[in-house]
């Protein structure tokens, strides 16, 4: 019970400085809506193409929105050493992870909630009666997303270059999330229910799973002072 | 004590390289039958194979030792590691090379994303990440603590991406012409020839990975001497 506490705690006063400056969300906000009106631009929309390439576009615009939010993550810690002083908290390290991993799944998922209907909006989409799939999909690879990145990122901070390490360091690993993402989100589209996309529904969650218990043990080494 | 030992591996397996070299290239050029319908095309198997398995191999290795580097902070594991991801990006790139210099022929397209061919681009890809995690760190112990968590990452992310391709192809196919391995019905005599380029190529690896290994222990002992000068002078 104290963990989920300190948990909660954790991710508490990241939402909290982030509501008070708002910077992080409004740039991942404008940037995934920038990607989507780029791809539009770049394919046509009124084209077949569109609904085929749809999917990828909203992942693709997704993953970046995502790489900005978790770049800003770390770095807030570790500019003004706001890490030591959670590091000297007594609390496990995987607290810290834990915590870290839930804002970044709060953020990321209040992006995509208000991109998806410009992006429907823009792309001309239907899916009355698959709300609830579609926001499965979009949770469970959040989650794996935030997951993994928030693990890359306490690294990523430590590097040279940043904010370019970061999705080097990711998007190998995202593949078989984006990959199960697109498919599912692409039989959405095409009107199936919950059968057509319960194999890649499978797939992200065992990575959630496989991904969650790795990091939770990794992160330990990562923050190691 | 390390340095002779790692010196004799050396030249052990060196000398056993000047022999099985010259041996694989003749079992896969003259003692191996032609294949009936690629004709010597199919040669590049002897080649392409054993560099594909080398490279797993050297990934594995980079995984367990980064384990072993985690647990005990020996910092000789740490070099291993970093020694064997360098000749399996070498590896890998051959086995990536030679791929679609047979596929163009065979298949009529340079590049399938089968599942295979794509985990070895996706793996390649890792591993050249994890030596660009190494070298932008500027702390080194940091380095290869991070290192080490990135492949012990990789290791468990490879398999499913595997998967997820695989699921991916199967619904969508694709016009690959070899959907039962390129290894069924092999000729014993081609089987031979292959066994010993994977026993070639092992030993290459092997022997590579010494002289990178003596060689970045010279790199540290330049680097410790650099720092005494640094110090000195200051």
């Amino acid at each position: 019970m104290k963990y989920l506490q300190a948990v909660l705690a954790i991710t508490y006063k990241d939402l909290i400085s982030e509501f008070r400056s708002r910077e992080s969300l409004s740039s991942m906000l404008m940037f995934s809506i920038l990607v989507v009106i780029i791809f539009s631009f770049s394919f046509d929309p009124g084209s077949g193409y569109a609904t085929e390439a749809a999917p990828g576009i909203l992942w693709v615009s997704i993953a970046f929105a995502g790489i900005i939010g978790l770049n800003r993550s770390f770095v807030y810690e570790a500019d003004k050493g706001c890490l030591h002083g959670l590091l000297l908290t007594p609390i496990d390290r995987s607290v810290i992870y834990f915590g870290k991993m839930l804002s970044n799944i709060i953020f990321l998922f209040i992006v995509e909630i208000f991109t998806l209907p410009v992006f429907l909006l823009f792309f001309n989409l239907e899916i009355q009666n698959a709300v609830l799939p579609l926001l499965s999909v979009l949770f469970t690879a959040s989650l794996g997303f935030s997951a993994v990145g928030t693990l890359l990122s306490a690294m990523a901070v430590n590097t040279k270059t940043r904010d370019v390490m970061l999705p080097i360091l990711l998007f190998p690993v995202f593949i078989p999330i984006l990959l199960a993402a697109v498919n599912a989100t692409r039989s959405i589209f095409l009107g199936d229910g919950w059968d057509g996309i319960s194999t890649w529904l499978n797939i992200i969650i065992s990575f959630d799973v496989i991904f969650l218990a790795l990091c939770y043990i990794l992160f330990e080494y990562v923050i190691d002072e | 004590m390390k340095k002779t030992k790692l010196e004799r591996a050396e030249l052990i397996s060196g000398a056993l390289l000047f022999i099985l070299m010259p041996l694989a290239i003749y079992m896969a050029f003259i003692y191996a039958p032609t294949e009936k319908t690629m004709g010597d095309l199919q040669r590049i198997l002897y080649f392409h194979v054993p560099c594909g398995i080398i490279s797993f191999v050297a990934f594995f290795v980079v995984a367990g030792y980064s384990i072993a580097f985690l647990r005990t902070r020996n910092r000789w594991y740490d070099r291993i590691a970093l020694c064997s991801a360098e000749l399996g990006v070498l590896f890998g790139l051959g086995n990536l090379i030679t791929g679609p210099i047979w596929a163009k022929p065979a298949w009529n397209t340079w590049w399938s994303w089968d599942p295979r061919l794509t985990s070895m681009l996706v793996l390649i890809l890792f591993y050249i990440a994890y030596l660009m995690l190494r070298s932008f760190v500027e702390d080194d112990d940091k380095g290869s603590r991070f290192a080490a968590v990135y492949a012990i990452v990789g290791i468990v992310d490879i398999p499913i991406v595997y998967f997820s391709i695989w699921f991916w192809r199967t619904i969508h196919p694709t016009p690959v012409i070899f959907g039962g391995g390129e290894d069924s019905g092999l000729h014993p005599d081609m089987r031979l020839a292959l066994n010993i380029c994977f026993l070639t190529f092992f030993v290459l690896y092997l022997f590579l990975l010494f002289v990178r290994m003596r060689l970045e222990k010279s790199n540290e002992k330049l680097r410790e001497i650099e720092k005494k000068i640094a110090f000195s002078q200051n």
